[in-house]
């Protein structure tokens, strides 16, 4: 079997040359931004502006990756509200999305295929659609210019697809645990706690880290919208402020988005293999 | 099992949070979005029915052109990232040295703040000091520079792009965990009969990724129909309209020029479309799943 995978798999030298092309410009695709903006941020302010287009910087420096911290002081702070709304919008959606999962998956109920249709559907709204009524409903309660203005509509669209994500998860979870729990007198809730969560925990962790993506990455057109507080401006939005009155000091645009999402990406890389799991499952193996 | 009752119940308890939850932030401004699309509201501290007036001013010579240039978008972008993200797939699955560090490297732009990858386009689309204008020169594609954001035509292509680069991560590893589904027997029957490679790549794998593909596209065309960051931050509908996707118009209506009657009425037809692709894609899945488990 194994001796019969290798010869499958073994390709002549000009297949893997053209498969080694063929990476090479799809990767180049998925990088060319970062490898632009890299070689801009070395690049010093005054030589930016030169032409004609040089791709590697002369002069290249790291002066930028300073000079960044004086021109908008409050970026760190910037970087933390992005961690911060994140993680507080991760927190509220597992608590929300756990047990509906569990009651999707473990029990039969009247409704539950079109309930979970219907939760589903929002993932076909996005938020600028509902704009305009979820503005007022900010200025109601007040949360117009607080981190809830960012968090409360970031949690009801990541929702959807934790659920979806979740529920799946605990519907492989043999039926015959619960059964053998229940025979010896446990009631739902004690199976919830200690049978299905503690063998759901990868799932809930894969869920965990695709739903602090989503905020993560998605975190624009809320704060764009309702809030105008530097303090609570999350990084994407706190990334204008290089946008300055005459121009934009590119470099340490560039150079301060590097510096934002790295520790996010050290994260993120260092999960990686639930991130994988993240995307598939729940959608191919149901 | 518990008895039947209490489990119904118990399930609902579960449930309320959550349902209560969507019900206060989308389900209750997707019902005063319908109810404010039949009002003049604005700024102004008086607000009055009028019918169906916003709906009427709407469907005019300039939102027909929305309409189409949307769907023109929608699609391309959809087709773009189903292609580039299936042959990344099918490349990420071959069995070569650094095939993981590849995937891992597919990542960044699905992880990245969205807009932060999108200032980066920014500047290589700019004609003077960006990457595209600069190596189309070097490599004597074109004689001059050329700001990509300042023509309809370019600006048009280039916010697709910027939207395809987004979406390629996740088609390419949902794609790819497809791929992997594929059983081995399959190409191992093939082989020995002497199919070639890619002859076994059209005859078997890509009828077998065909439900995951029609999967993901409907997916992909429901986010990419509400895109709104690459074309807000790039062009914010320019030059002179010609990026102006449904989503784009709806925000610059409602919270541009604050008339939000009308931005209302808008988001309202934008629902509708959104519906029609959502029974579209549940027709789909429910006959896929048909065929299979036939």
């Amino acid at each position: 079997m194994m001796k019969k995978n290798a010869m499958i798999d073994r390709y002549r030298w000009w297949e893997v040359i053209l498969m080694y092309i063929g990476i090479a410009i799809f990767l180049f695709f998925m990088l060319a931004p970062f490898i632009e903006g890299f070689l801009v941020s070395l690049k010093p302010l005054g030589l930016l502006f030169s032409t004609p287009y040089k791709f590697f910087p002369e002069n290249a420096s790291f002066d930028a990756y300073f000079t960044m911290w004086d021109s908008v002081p409050e970026f760190g702070r910037y970087i933390f509200n992005s961690f911060y709304i994140s993680t507080v919008i991760t927190i509220i959606v597992l608590l929300l999305v756990v047990p509906a999962s569990y009651a999707f998956a473990r029990i039969n109920f009247g409704g539950a295929g079109p309930l979970l249709g219907a939760f589903l559907a929002v993932n076909m709204f996005s938020g600028a659609v509902l704009l305009i009524p979820l503005f007022r409903l900010m200025r109601a309660y007040g949360m117009l210019n607080t981190y809830w203005s960012m968090i409360v509509p970031g949690v009801a669209f990541l929702i959807p697809t934790a659920i979806w994500l979740l529920s799946a998860y605990m519907r492989r979870i043999p039926k015959e645990l619960d059964e053998a729990a229940y025979v010896d007198g446990a009631g739902h809730l004690y199976i919830l706690r200690r049978v299905i969560l503690p063998l759901a925990m990868p799932g809930i962790t894969v869920v965990a880290i695709t739903t602090f993506i989503g905020a993560y990455a998605q975190q624009f057109i809320f704060a764009l919208t309702f809030n105008s507080k530097t303090e609570y401006m999350p990084l994407p939005i706190g990334l204008y402020a290089y946008f300055g009155r005459q121009e934009v000091i590119w470099n340490e645009l560039m150079a301060a988005s590097f510096v934002g999402i790295a520790p996010a990406m050290i994260l993120i890389f260092a999960l990686q293999r639930y991130l994988v799991a993240g995307l598939t499952a729940g959608a191919i193996k149901q | 099992m518990p008895g039947q009752r209490s489990a119904v119940l118990f399930a609902w308890i579960l449930l309320v949070p959550a349902l209560i939850y969507v019900c206060a932030i989308v389900v209750y401004p997707l019902l005063q979005t319908i109810n404010l699309s039949f009002t003049d509201a604005s700024l102004r501290r008086t607000t009055d029915y009028i019918g169906w007036e916003n709906y009427a001013r709407i469907f005019d010579a300039e939102f027909a052109t929305i309409i189409g240039r949307t769907f023109l978008w929608t699609f391309l972008s959809v087709a773009l990232k189903m292609i580039i993200g299936t042959c990344g797939a099918l490349l990420l699955n071959a069995a070569l040295p650094g095939r993981s560090l590849f995937r891992l490297m597919t990542m960044p732009p699905w992880i990245v703040p969205m807009a932060i990858g999108i200032f980066m386009w920014g500047w290589m689309y700019n004609g003077q000091f960006g990457m595209i204008s600069g190596l189309l020169q070097r490599f004597g594609i074109v004689d001059g520079p050329i700001a990509f954001l300042a023509y309809g035509n370019t600006a048009f292509w280039a916010t697709i792009v910027t939207d395809v680069w987004i979406g390629v991560p996740m088609v390419t590893m949902y794609m790819l965990a497809a791929v992997q589904t594929v059983p081995q027997d399959l190409h191992e029957a093939a082989w020995t009969d002497g199919a070639s490679r890619l002859y076994r790549i059209r005859r078997i794998t890509l009828p077998m990724i065909l439900p995951a593909a029609i999967t993901m596209s409907m997916i992909s065309l429901i986010s990419t129909f509400n895109s709104f960051d690459p074309i807000w931050i790039l062009t914010q509908g320019g030059p002179s309209g010609s990026t102006t996707t449904m989503i784009i118009d709806t925000y610059s209506t409602a919270l541009g020029s604050k008339r939000f009657g009308e931005g209302a009425a808008r988001a309202v037809v934008i629902c509708l479309f959104l519906s029609a692709f959502a029974l579209l894609y549940f027709r789909a899945v429910t006959q896929l799943s048909k065929r299979m488990s036939t």
